[in-house]
């Protein structure tokens, strides 16, 4: 019981530290849950992130799933789940009751625009560190740049999405899309690489 | 409150949570789409409601579900919208999960994985490059003739705060001292 009180405390943290989409969070998840706890490794968590973005749903919820029920299964991926959605749940609603025109108040466009800037450079921080692990060889480097370019290139072409091209590229440039791209050309290059290893070994 | 309500909220947000694939952003089409559908809010209030969730800590599907269930249905309804949108996701990442912990040494999943680490990196790059983009340039309109003007205030407290994270000595620093001291900066030097 009193883990499940640690894991739900443990993610609500993580809940209300992130600021913006499910890539703020992982700042918080690398210190938190990998360096301080120990629950998970970063590629672990590399390996979650990737999957909570091509699976329906948000994906700061679906990777806190994953990490709950790599260490108590059903139960805990429930707990974990509940506990990064409670904050947000507390701050709207008595924003939402109390607040109605939060957004415009200066004090916290103030604050925000600071903030913003400090996440840009935590998550720049956290990507150093995650592709130390993640872009170790050669193959590896070629799907991240091949991901990287095609995620951007239809937003700096801005092809219209009515010419073939621009629909193309349009589709390429989902996420889900890509991750499912990147899986099989992982399977395809890192196969038969992996073999050796184990035959090496 | 009605109980109907309740169990709309409840399913009209657990088809969005099974529908949006890649995160919040892609809930408004879905959220859009509800409102008009059902009446429950207006695009100008959603716009608004975009706006707070984007000011305020959590994911920010989450903070959307939570506003449009409260303004609907008070908190029974942001209770009903929050999990209806979690549920989806919940049920299919557990399945995975337990799929996953049975090949996880498969030397084809192993594969399948070494493609997915440098993509999952490479997505998380793209996502800061966006949010750098928003928050360093005045328009997000990057083409030469329209060349946007730079906000230098962000943009040295962002290259400010990637220094010192690299710096031995902070590097023990938790991330929310970083997230707080901003927040003091940006109010004091009015960003």
């Amino acid at each position: 019981m009193k883990f499940y009180l640690d894991l739900f405390l443990t993610f609500a943290k993580v809940g209300g530290l992130t600021f913006g989409g499910g890539y703020a969070m992982l700042p918080i998840l690398q210190r938190d849950v990998v360096e301080k706890k120990g629950w998970v490794t970063m590629e672990d968590v590399t390996d979650y992130y990737a999957l909570g973005q091509c699976t329906p749903g948000i994906i700061a919820v679906n990777t806190s799933v994953f990490i709950g029920h790599h260490l108590r299964k059903i139960p805990g991926g429930i707990v974990a789940a509940l506990g990064v959605v409670f904050p947000s749940f507390v701050v709207i609603t008595l924003i939402a009751a109390f607040l109605a025109n939060f957004d415009q108040l200066p004090v916290v466009r103030h604050a925000l625009a600071g903030i913003n800037a400090v996440v840009v450079a935590l998550i720049a921080s956290s990507v150093v560190k995650l592709g130390k692990t993640t872009l170790k060889n050669a193959p590896s480097l070629c799907v991240f740049l091949g991901v990287l370019i095609l995620g951007e290139l239809a937003g700096l072409l801005g092809l219209p999405e009515n010419t073939p091209a621009g629909t193309v590229l349009n589709f390429l440039s989902n996420p889900a899309v890509l991750v499912v791209l990147a899986g099989i050309v992982g399977w395809l290059l890192f196969r038969s690489r992996n073999r050796t290893k184990e035959g090496n070994g | 409150m009605d109980p109907f309500l309740l169990i709309r909220l409840y399913f009209e947000f657990f088809k969005t949570g099974l529908f949006s694939i890649g995160g919040g952003m892609a809930t408004i089409p879905f959220l859009q789409h509800m409102g008009e559908s059902t009446g429950w809010f207006t695009n100008q209030q959603l716009t608004t409601m975009i706006a707070v969730s984007e000011s305020t800590p959590g994911p920010l599907g989450i903070n959307m579900a939570t506003y449009v269930g409260f303004e609907t249905g008070g908190i029974p309804g942001s209770l009903a919208a929050t999990l209806g949108v979690i549920t989806p996701g919940i049920i299919i990442i557990l399945i995975i999960a337990s799929f996953l912990n049975k090949f996880r040494n498969n030397r084809n999943v192993e594969a399948v994985f070494s493609g997915l680490r440098p993509a999952s990196t490479a997505l998380i790059v793209s996502a800061g490059l966006t949010v750098a983009a928003s928050i360093f340039f005045t328009s997000n309109n990057l083409s030469p003739d329209s060349f946007p003007a730079v906000r230098w205030p962000t943009l040295i407290l962002a290259v400010a705060a990637f220094s010192a994270m690299q710096w031995t000595p902070l590097k023990k620093l938790h991330p929310i001292c970083y997230i707080a001291a901003a927040a003091v900066i940006g109010i004091m030097f009015q960003f």
